[in-house]
């Protein structure tokens, strides 16, 4: 009984964790793309204010039932990806971080990276705006392009490892050293793929400020959007502690895991504050180039090495 | 609307501070005045550090941001937007044009008084108003919020006659969905 209760505390506490790390790097996030601008940007708690706002302004829309669950099936989704990821390894501050992990989580999470997406995409079919639809059909096609690079680069990973399991491959990395090195072409498709993962940079396409109305939330006030973002920063932070997870070996305590997932967390922000926009067809083109030539290198290499 | 209990007044300190400061605007940019904005959000005067952002749509809005001079054509789009923003939802009146007609104060397609059928918060004078003064405006409206003054919404549902036989006085062909806010 102990344990269970242990469990529970463990839970709420990722979740908590996920969310404050989440909006933080939200914030974060936000002035360093002011300061790329030249601009001071606002300050590192602005995310936990906008939530705040949001969740006390009333909510009097209503499209159908879809679309008041579509937040909902988002943050679900968002939790549940968080609970199938190790946060925290080892005899860390918190030894009760490992959370729901089994045999063949890997290809679980595969699937369930998208399921808040679908969601959210049923519920926007609901309200009927075009911005909205065209938001999501521009969403659902980037999705067809990253998921290949990424798939690819699992895969090879999986063969290498010949496990399924994140904590499998983490005690794989305890004995050969971080896959990000052993497994390299697999690290490159993986990091080319988390480019268009975040929709920041040249691939926000789906959302396109000022091009779409910001696109697929564009029926969404209120209460909906500040359940979105609160779902949008847990995701975030359980999509960077996978990409740490199975590259470089996990984190021992908080530290070294905020400076390996901001270092990560870097590389598609930088590279997305300084690119415009792509059009859909050009970002499925990036990612059916480059990206998935390296995943196939990367499974070639898995078998052949 | 503040509240008479003691009770609800620590409530209404922290829904006030994240109100205040994090103010998502719809500018609706048909007068001249919207050439101003872009300046106060970029690099020269970065509203964003005060936690304004631009929105898109009317849903995700807080601030109605009127910009100039309104022609009797697009008073009805002004309406439509405004009665779909969820409250709390503000109105800044920027410009002369705003206020009594400015320049276009005898033209025949466009109105002369905003207060008449929207209900107005914050009125910035000038024609145009610099950054500097529109930051002036929005420093007031954050300022209301605070102190639980900036009640427009309320208004416009308790007088809603009033203003909606002004507006069907300007709007001849009145099809307008009843939004049940």
């Amino acid at each position: 009984m102990d344990e269970f209760w242990m469990k529970i505390i463990g839970f709420v506490a990722t979740v908590l964790l996920a969310f404050v790390v989440g909006a933080v790097y939200g914030g974060l996030v936000r002035k360093i793309i002011a300061r790329t601008q030249n601009r001071i940007g606002p300050p590192w708690y602005q995310n936990f204010i906008d939530i705040l706002k949001l969740y006390s302004k009333s909510s009097a829309i209503n499209h159908g039932f879809m679309q008041h669950i579509a937040p909902a099936m988002a943050i679900t989704a968002s939790v549940t990806v968080l609970m199938f990821v190790p946060v925290l390894t080892g005899d860390g501050w918190f030894p009760w971080f490992e959370n729901l992990n089994f045999k063949g989580d890997l290809i679980f999470l595969v699937y369930m990276m998208v399921f808040g997406s679908l969601g959210m995409a049923l519920g926007i079919g609901q309200t009927g705006n075009p911005n909205a639809a065209i938001g999501v059909s521009r969403g659902l096609s980037m999705m067809v392009g990253y998921e290949i690079p990424f798939v690819m680069a699992l895969v090879a990973l999986m063969v290498q490892t010949e496990t399924t399991s994140i904590t499998g491959l983490m005690e794989y990395q305890d004995q050969h050293g971080w896959l990000m090195f052993s497994s390299p072409f697999a690290f490159i498709a993986a990091v080319m793929a988390m480019l268009g993962m975040f929709h920041y940079g040249p691939f926000d396409v789906a959302f396109a400020p000022s091009e779409l109305a910001s696109g697929p939330p564009s029926e969404f006030g209120g209460k909906y959007l500040a359940l979105m973002m609160t779902s949008g920063s847990i995701f975030a932070f359980a999509k960077l502690v996978l990409f740490v997870d199975i590259f470089m070996n996990g984190a021992s305590n908080l530290i070294i895991l905020v400076i390996k997932t901001l270092v990560l967390y870097m590389i598609p922000v930088l590279y997305g504050a300084v690119s415009p926009r792509y059009r859909t067809e050009q970002a499925i083109r990036y990612f059916w180039g480059w990206p998935t030539f390296f995943g196939a290198l990367a499974i070639i290499f898995a078998i052949y090495y | 609307m503040p509240n008479d209990k003691n009770s609800q007044k620590i409530v209404d300190m922290i829904t006030g501070f994240a109100r205040s400061n994090s103010l998502f605007m719809l500018a609706y940019g048909t007068g001249c005045g919207d050439i101003e904005i872009p300046p106060a959000m970029t690099s020269r005067y970065d509203w964003e550090r005060f936690g304004y952002r631009k929105m898109a749509t009317p849903r995700q809005a807080d601030v109605l941001l009127i910009s100039g001079y309104l022609a009797t054509k697009t008073l009805k789009r002004v309406i439509r937007s405004y009665e779909q923003m969820q409250e709390p939802k503000y109105v800044i009146g920027f410009g002369s044009c705003t206020i009594n007609g400015g320049m276009y104060w005898d033209s025949y397609n466009t109105i002369n008084m905003l207060d008449h059928y929207i209900p107005v918060d914050v009125y910035i004078n000038g024609c145009m108003p610099r950054p500097e003064a529109v930051m002036s405006g929005l420093f007031e409206l954050q300022e209301m919020i605070k102190r639980g003054d900036a009640n427009g919404a309320q208004k416009y549902r308790e007088n809603l006659e009033w203003y909606r036989a002004n507006q069907k006085k300007i709007i001849k062909n009145w099809k307008m969905p009843d939004y049940n806010w």
